[in-house]
């Protein structure tokens, strides 16, 4: 990028890229966990569709970071503790019910964020959140659907998906935490998270985790650059190839 | 157990309002519903479509090879069957 006359819409406040940097890590990390599927998902169809939601993210991430700065350095050369995602879409893919956990989990909280940013007209973030509503949408249509078959399906998928939603909730409280440079209304966003998560494990027969949803050391931890054990390997293997090769293009 | 356990569906795709929906290929899904949105992300992600039916492979009842010269042979020799008599007027898209 050459530095050319800074516009309000390209380089924001210091609070503004702040979460830029929180909402495209996010994106960016789970669109690497969803990739790691690539090759290896249960059947051909759901690994297209992983892949696509995977790529819809991807470019989500890619118009946030580039708010910062040159999307591939931030991508790339970032080392782990410089990373905003939450706690909870670096968590492992596991079996399909924790992949999808997960989706549910993130993308309802997802499209609830960005129905909110879009709304808000006086939101940098609002033009972005528009279009990636629409995407996300989609994304929660496809958790909840597998939601819904795998906790009304056979024993076995309702045991795991059960076991799945247990595992992963208490990175959800994250979600709610305040983001700098970010204004929502995180009660509705919360209420709102709530409402449509348990209606869909209550429509897959399931049940919603009782435990608490953030914990001690967790609280509001990813968005600080505290992040899990696994999130270091993701890493190394997501940079591996620029580190080694830096400026190689295909 | 594998995915070979789920039906077979053909999909249909409307390119575009106004034209009818096209055979575009078939896939696998749990059930009717999956089906559609593996349709979607499978022919329409590259903006090919506004409308999608998907049918079950099952419910398909084919012609068979062996039938091919008594079903298609006979429409073969008849020319006047053909409107091939009539000039198109220009601007005529879609016939």
């Amino acid at each position: 990028m050459t530095a050319s006359v800074p516009t309000p819409a390209t380089v924001p406040a210091q609070a503004h890229a702040t979460a830029a940097l929180s909402l495209g890590d996010d994106a960016l990390v789970l669109s690497h966990r969803l990739g790691e599927w690539a090759g290896h998902a249960p059947v051909l169809e759901e690994e297209v569709a992983l892949a696509n939601i995977a790529l819809d993210l991807l470019g989500q991430a890619r118009v946030l970071l580039s708010l910062v700065g040159d999307e591939d350095e931030l991508a790339y050369l970032r080392e782990e503790r410089a990373f905003r995602n939450v706690q909870l879409v670096e968590q492992p893919n596991g079996d399909f019910a924790h992949t999808i956990a997960r989706q549910l989990y993130f993308s309802v909280y997802q499209q609830l964020l960005y129905e909110q940013l879009a709304a808000d007209a006086g939101s940098p973030f609002a033009p972005i959140a528009a279009k990636a509503v629409k995407e996300v949408a989609y994304h929660r249509d496809h958790a909840e659907h597998w939601t819904l078959r795998l906790g009304d399906g056979t024993p076995e998928s309702h045991s795991r998906m059960q076991r799945a939603l247990d595992a992963l909730w208490r990175f959800t409280g994250e979600l709610f935490e305040p983001v700098e440079g970010l204004s929502v209304d995180r009660d509705a966003l919360r209420d709102g998270w709530l409402t449509t998560v348990t209606d869909a494990i209550r429509r897959a027969t399931l049940t919603l985790p009782d435990g608490p949803q953030i914990g001690a050391w967790t609280a509001g931890a990813g968005r600080q650059g505290i992040h899990t054990e696994p999130f270091g390997r993701m890493l190394a293997e997501m940079q591996h190839l620029h580190r080694s090769h830096p400026g190689a293009t295909w | 157990m594998t995915g070979t356990d789920w039906p077979l569906w053909e999909v249909f795709v409307r390119s575009r309002r106004g034209l009818s929906h096209t055979h575009a290929g078939s896939l696998h899904a749990p059930d009717a519903e999956m089906a559609l949105r593996n349709a979607r992300d499978l022919y329409t992600r590259r903006s090919e479509g506004v409308s999608i039916w998907v049918v079950p492979s099952t419910a398909v009842t084919a012609s068979s090879p062996d039938e091919k010269d008594p079903f298609f042979e006979p429409a073969a020799d008849k020319p006047y069957r053909h409107p091939t008599f009539y000039d198109i007027p220009e601007g005529v898209k879609h016939l």
